[in-house]
């Protein structure tokens, strides 16, 4: 009989992770191979091998991507080309006036167009969208000449104030897509027509700039797959947790930047879902950061904006994540005035932490955690090396911080396991603090390969009540992938005061870009199972410069100024506490997401495959356990053989190829029925 | 303490400065605030007022020059008024911890069993607090008192109570009420949520733990800066720059500064600057030590922001220096003067430690105000901060269009500007040629060109740099100077550009529909010799138009 099957995959820095899923019995397997970093796509077929022999089986992959992150980090885009309004090439040069560091003026800025390849033209559009001059096409066309034979390959068409009437833009990109010889033309208001130059600017220039690395990748892709296999669906995960066709892929990749660690909190938020957690933190703790999410009322929290680095902005909706830089291979040393410090120095995965015995001396917080016990030398994580060297580990923390502090090395190691919390739990309060929600309202979920280590504590820090571990935190994001929905998002600036709305007017908006949305919905051939949208304003009192997101009623009828205020003054308070008398009310920008929705996932499915009978048959072996210094006699498990119902008493380590789950003493863990690790004070 | 607790403890007080700054940031209205981050937040010693925890993201000038703040309070508490809990001092008085009349500070007392722990202060830039001109920035003022109204350490809460009245006479001395309005309560929101985040800490650890933390820190931070100075030779060093005028009178006025190393101590005498001057460049003590901060803090920029830093530094500034002026000599245009410190303190440092300086930044705020009546009788003032080009640096040519070394401000964005104001911009470009040569060249400035959309308007602009150009470091070369240009239209030829007589200083300027204003900024000085430049890097400044062939001057 034919089974069909979804696969995940996340291609990440150092591993491939795949995940299949074979509908109708459940099956899930998991795979990680090394990632093949010249081509990702071969690493990426080797990977879905692993999990099955015949290709033809496989229905859709569905696929978190860090080819665009790369590109942009390691500046190797295309070389791209700008043609703007007469007067502003350097706008994306010049930046909103920033620095990259507050203190040390050392800052250089490198823009990803050279400054001989941004080109101007004479045309300018008013703020209230007059045309004050049209364009000359013969203009549009001599600039597009000219950057071809500068040896470039995509550009970007930028013109000053084309949110408010896009129409000077129109005519020119018309021209320059009849003699620009390929597809990689990116014209700003049609990735983001919204106010602010500089944010439009970078969004359209950067998507320029990844269109052809993107573009050709997903098409080597395309080829690896339908040699093997002629049918399968593939789907890019996008940085707001959606997916998106191949084809919108290519001509979008911008919307890829933050593709597969976002692929990993939508996998959070279901799982939690399903476990009966609405609000849940989620740390995902990698070789050389910590990723902070928030997920409140089962809703992931959207960002508009970030920075992939300096001046580099994208403004397009992303699932909102905060890095700091906290992971496994974060470096501990003890600074000038003579106090312990954690990063930002990270030994990554290469050469990686003393233990890895790939050249480094100094220890990160890996190392501390296998000096305590915390970690089984005998059963690495990822399979890149056979064992870790435990001496190696004790030196580096003897040497660089026990002597220094004049403690005891498990003392050492336990203040840097301990500094590192503080530092993730900071970092976790101020988070929950700037979006308005108090901490100890919610669970944590940890995932990658080390977060789960750092649990307990964390949640003792922020006054949690309860972590949640799922069942394969290592492959968290290529579970998400195989969780996302489709989605396309859409802006448009309005900046008008609420007296002046009308609201008909608005519908008719809405509806317009309603149309458009579900075409690139229905690009892809992905079953769906319904189809929704979500409408949000960006409001503010006049003279503000902050917005707030509003959500507004999906009933177009109910589209009314008083709704529409009630909901301001709604979000407004939560945010701030304390709304304002007598003052205008403004929209800035209307938001408009669709949303198809993908068949649901069964999470039950994980309670299923082999199981031992009893807790203590899954016992591998004992290890002596370092904690708030003193040693426990702790026993090592093996978590996925655990039985639904098993209660564990901490001191205890829990194994599994892809993470390492301590829980502290006086902690308490108990399997549910989905498979996850619930970790608490209370007892169970 | 151990140095485990004290790490933690470090981080959690950190957040709690870090918290109030989010907060304000995120809530308060004029963009000043809200986009430029002209504010700050920290705790204070309860009874010196010294600088115990100061937020990273507020304005960099601000660190020093709160704890002068706080000591107005403690003062006028010793000298009578009956402190409670609940109690929320308001002020902006430039010459009692001030820095200008624009800074508004909120500082409240933190009571723990029955008397002061410590206290916490907001400070924020607010839009227009009255004064000759919007905005605030009258580089004709002679007193004080045509800046803006001055309002002295009073409680704006009483016990928890907030004294209407106060508001009331704030509001109706400001051009924009509702600004002010939603700037107060931005900071009165701030202080709220720093109060909750303290005692719950407090709490948690108890008062003798986190006392005895923060004396740590102090002491952790003044050994820091010892190990710093310890480093650099023993000598004196005289450096002088210049301000253009200060307004009133087109005198150049000197700062000069005796840098003085001795050992882990460090001594800078200001004696042979300029006397305290007519017009709005003059700055209280209080600002001269704090810009003074600011610039070391620039240079070994791993020390801590906590009173300990200054305390291996000695200050010597007599009462008649223009560095250390009393009501009601004007001080509005405080950023030019420490913009100018900062650069002299880069210079004296440029030999001891060539590693760590840099060329100077423009050294100009650029204040430039347009404002008038629109159509239906509603008044509009577009007042912005305009950027120029940072220094050439050990590892590479200058940043071009950064924001000024005593602040972290962005600029907004011209779409916004052209949204909001009767106004268009023709340019906003890089200016070529800017930047100072050497063998890392200075970062460009930058030129902006305004065209008037409505019948009529007023401009003024407040800058710097317009006959003494920023200064290279270790050989390398000057910036370009500041240059602005006014009264013209789209195709009038150069002599119709008219150019203030103070150069970079004017009000009262009137513009016609279809008149253009042209700001161009300083670049900023070189790094190293200019014959050390690669050839490489002149034929792609060459190509990319960054320098062209014939230098317009």
């Amino acid at each position: 009989m034919t089974e069909k099957i979804v696969i995940g995959v996340d291609v990440g820095g150092t591993f491939t992770d795949i995940l299949a899923f074979e509908e109708k019995s459940g099956r899930v397997s998991v795979a990680k191979t090394p990632s093949t970093k010249k081509d990702q796509s071969k690493g990426f077929l080797e990977g879905i091998l692993k999990t099955t022999n015949d290709l033809s089986l496989v229905s859709t992959i569905i696929h978190g991507t860090t080819v665009a992150t790369n590109a942009l980090l390691e500046r190797k885009g295309a070389k791209t080309g700008i043609i703007t309004t007469l007067g502003f090439r350097d706008v994306l040069e010049m930046r909103r006036r920033d620095r990259p560091k507050t203190w040390g003026l050392w800052g250089t800025f490198t823009p990803v167009v050279e400054r001989k390849n941004r080109l101007e033209v004479s045309e300018r559009t008013l703020a209230d969208g007059t045309i004050r001059s049209p364009i000359n096409e013969k203009e549009v066309e001599n600039c597009a000449k000219t950057l071809l034979e500068n040896g470039c390959s995509a550009v970007c068409l930028f013109f000053i104030n084309g949110y408010a009437n896009p129409e000077n833009e129109r005519r020119a990109a018309k021209v320059l897509r009849s003699v620009w010889p390929n597809k990689h033309v990116s014209v700003a208001t049609e990735i983001l027509p919204e106010i602010r130059e500089f944010e439009r600017c970078s969004t359209a220039t950067l998507n320029a700039y990844l269109q052809p690395p993107v573009a050709n990748y997903l098409g080597r892709l395309e080829t690896r797959i339908s040699v093997e296999r002629k049918k399968s669906e593939i789907l890019i995960v996008q940085s707001n947790g959606g997916v998106m066709s191949v084809e919108t892929a290519k001509s979008l990749p911008i919307r890829t930047a933050l593709s597969g660690p976002a692929a990993g909190v939508v996998a959070a938020r279901q799982i939690a879902k399903a476990a009966g957690f609405e609000n849940i933190i989620t740390g995902d703790m990698g070789g050389t950061s910590f990723d902070i999410s928030l997920i409140a009322n089962n809703q992931n929290m959207l960002t508009s904006q970030a920075n992939i680095d300096f001046g580099m902005t994208i403004r397009t909706p992303m699932i909102e994540m905060t890095t700091i830089g906290a992971g496994g291979g974060s470096i501990a040393h003890i600074d000038l005035t003579g106090l312990l410090e954690i990063g930002p120095e990270s030994a990554g995965s290469d050469p990686g932490p003393a233990c890895y015995g790939f050249g480094n001396d100094r220890p990160t917080v890996t190392d501390a955690n296998l000096v305590l016990g915390r970690i089984d030398a005998s059963n690495p994580i990822g399979g890149k090396q056979k064992s870790l060297d435990y001496d190696a580990a004790t030196r580096a923390v003897d040497n660089h911080i026990a002597k220094k502090l004049n403690l005891s090395i498990h003392d050492a190691a336990e203040a840097i396991i301990k500094v590192a919390n503080a530092k993730m739990s900071g970092a976790i309060r101020l988070i929950s603090i700037e979006r308005g929600y108090d901490p100890k309202k919610f669970a944590l979920m940890p995932f990658g390969g080390g977060g789960a280590l750092h649990a307990g504590a964390l949640m003792k820090d922020i006054g949690l009540s309860a972590s949640i571990v799922p069942r394969y935190p290592g492959v968290n994001s290529a579970l998400g992938c195989i969780m996302s929905d489709l989605r396309h998002d859409e802006v448009r600036t309005l900046n008008i005061s609420l007296e002046e709305l009308d609201c008909k007017n608005l519908a008719k908006n809405i509806e317009e870009i309603t149309v458009e949305s579900k075409k690139v919905i229905d690009r892809s051939k992905a079953p769906l199972i319904k189809k929704e949208r979500i409408i949000e304003l960006d409001m503010l009192y006049l003279g503000q410069t902050h917005s707030v997101s509003v959500s507004v009623s999906d009933d177009l009828k109910k589209l009314t100024r008083q709704n529409i205020e009630k909901a301001f003054l709604k979000s407004y308070t939560r945010a701030y506490s304390r709304p304002l008398e007598g003052i205008s009310i403004r929209i800035l920008n209307l938001r408009v997401s669709m949303i198809g929705v993908r068949p649901d996932i069964d999470l039950f499915v994980f309670s299923k495959g082999e199981r031992a009978e009893e807790t203590s048959d899954c016992v591998i072996s004992k290890q002596k356990i370092y904690s708030n210094g003193a040693w426990h006699e702790a026993k090592i498990f093996d978590r996925l053989l655990l039985p639904g119902g098993s209660i564990i008493a901490g001191p205890a380590l829990l194994t599994q190829p892809d993470a390492t789950i301590f829980i502290e003493p006086k902690m308490n863990a108990k399997v549910d029925s989905y498979g996850n690790i619930i970790l608490s004070e209370e007892m169970f | 303490m151990d140095a485990v607790t004290l790490a933690i403890l470090k981080g959690r007080l950190e957040q709690i400065a870090d918290e109030m700054d989010a907060t304000l940031f995120r809530s308060a209205f004029n963009p000043i605030i809200a986009e430029a981050h002209d504010a700050s937040h920290g705790i204070y010693d309860a009874h010196t007022g010294e600088t115990l925890i100061q937020g990273k993201s507020g304005l960099p000038i601000f660190v020093g020059v709160m704890a002068f703040a706080v000591q107005a309070v403690i003062q006028k508490v010793s000298s009578g008024d009956d402190l409670k809990e609940g109690d929320v001092y308001i002020f902006n008085d430039p010459y009692d911890g001030g820095t200008h009349l624009s800074d508004f500070r909120l500082v409240k007392p933190i009571f723990r069993n029955g008397a002061v722990f410590c206290y916490i202060a907001s400070v924020g830039h607010w839009h227009d607090v009255g004064g000759n001109v919007p905005g605030n920035y009258n580089p004709k003022a002679t007193e004080s008192f045509q800046e803006g109204i001055l309002i002295p350490p009073v409680k704006l809460f009483n016990e928890g109570r907030l004294n209407q009245d106060i508001v009331n006479i704030l509001s109706a001395n400001s051009r924009l009420p509702n600004s002010l309005y939603g700037d107060l309560n931005g900071q009165i929101n701030a202080l709220d949520l720093g109060e909750e985040r303290l005692h719950s800490l407090l709490d948690e650890y108890t008062e003798e733990k986190i006392t005895s933390a923060l004396k740590e820190l102090r002491e952790r931070a003044e050994k820091m800066m010892r190990q710093h100075i310890v480093a650099l030779p023993n000598e004196t060093i005289a450096v002088e720059d210049y301000l253009d005028n200060d307004g009133v009178t087109d005198d150049p006025l000197t700062l000069a500064i005796d840098l003085t190393i001795k050992d882990d101590k460090m001594t800078i005498d200001f004696s042979k600057s300029s006397d305290a001057c007519a017009g709005p460049v003059n700055i209280s003590k209080s600002t001269t030590i704090a810009a003074t901060y600011v610039a070391l803090k620039h240079i070994f920029t791993d020390v801590p922001a906590n009173a300990g830093v200054l305390k291996p530094v000695e200050f010597i500034i007599p009462e008649d220096c223009f560095l250390n002026v009393r009501a009601p000599k004007p001080v509005g245009g405080y950023t030019e003067t420490i913009l100018r410190l900062i650069d002299v303190i880069f210079q004296a440092f440029q030999n001891s430690a060539s590693d760590r300086v840099n060329g100077c930044a423009y050294g100009t705020i650029n204040a430039l105000s347009l404002s008038g009546y629109r159509k239906n009788g509603s008044r509009w003032v577009m007042f912005s901060f305009f950027g120029g080009g940072h220094g050439g640096h050990p590892e590479g040519d200058g940043l071009n269009h950064g924001n000024a070394p005593i602040s972290t401000a962005t600029i907004p964005p011209l779409e916004i500007l052209e949204a909001a104001y009767p106004i268009q911009f023709t340019q906003w470009g890089l200016r070529p040629n800017s930047g100072g040569k050497g063998k890392h060249r200075g970062g460009l400035g930058a030129i902006y060109e305004i065209e008037l959309l409505e019948e009529e308007a007023n401009a003024f602009l407040f800058g710097e740099r317009g006959k003494f150009a920023p200064k290279g470091v270790i050989e390398g070369e000057e910036g370009a100077l500041n240059q602005f240009f006014y009264g013209y239209e789209a195709n009038d030829p150069p002599e119709k550009q008219l150019s203030p007589p103070l150069k970079s200083k004017i009000t009262g300027i009137g513009l016609k529909r279809g008149q253009r204003v042209r700001l161009e900024t300083p670049g900023g000085g070189g790094f190293g010799k200019s014959s050390e430049r690669s050839l490489e890097k002149l034929n792609y400044d060459l190509e990319q138009g960054y320098v062209t062939e014939t230098k317009d001057d």
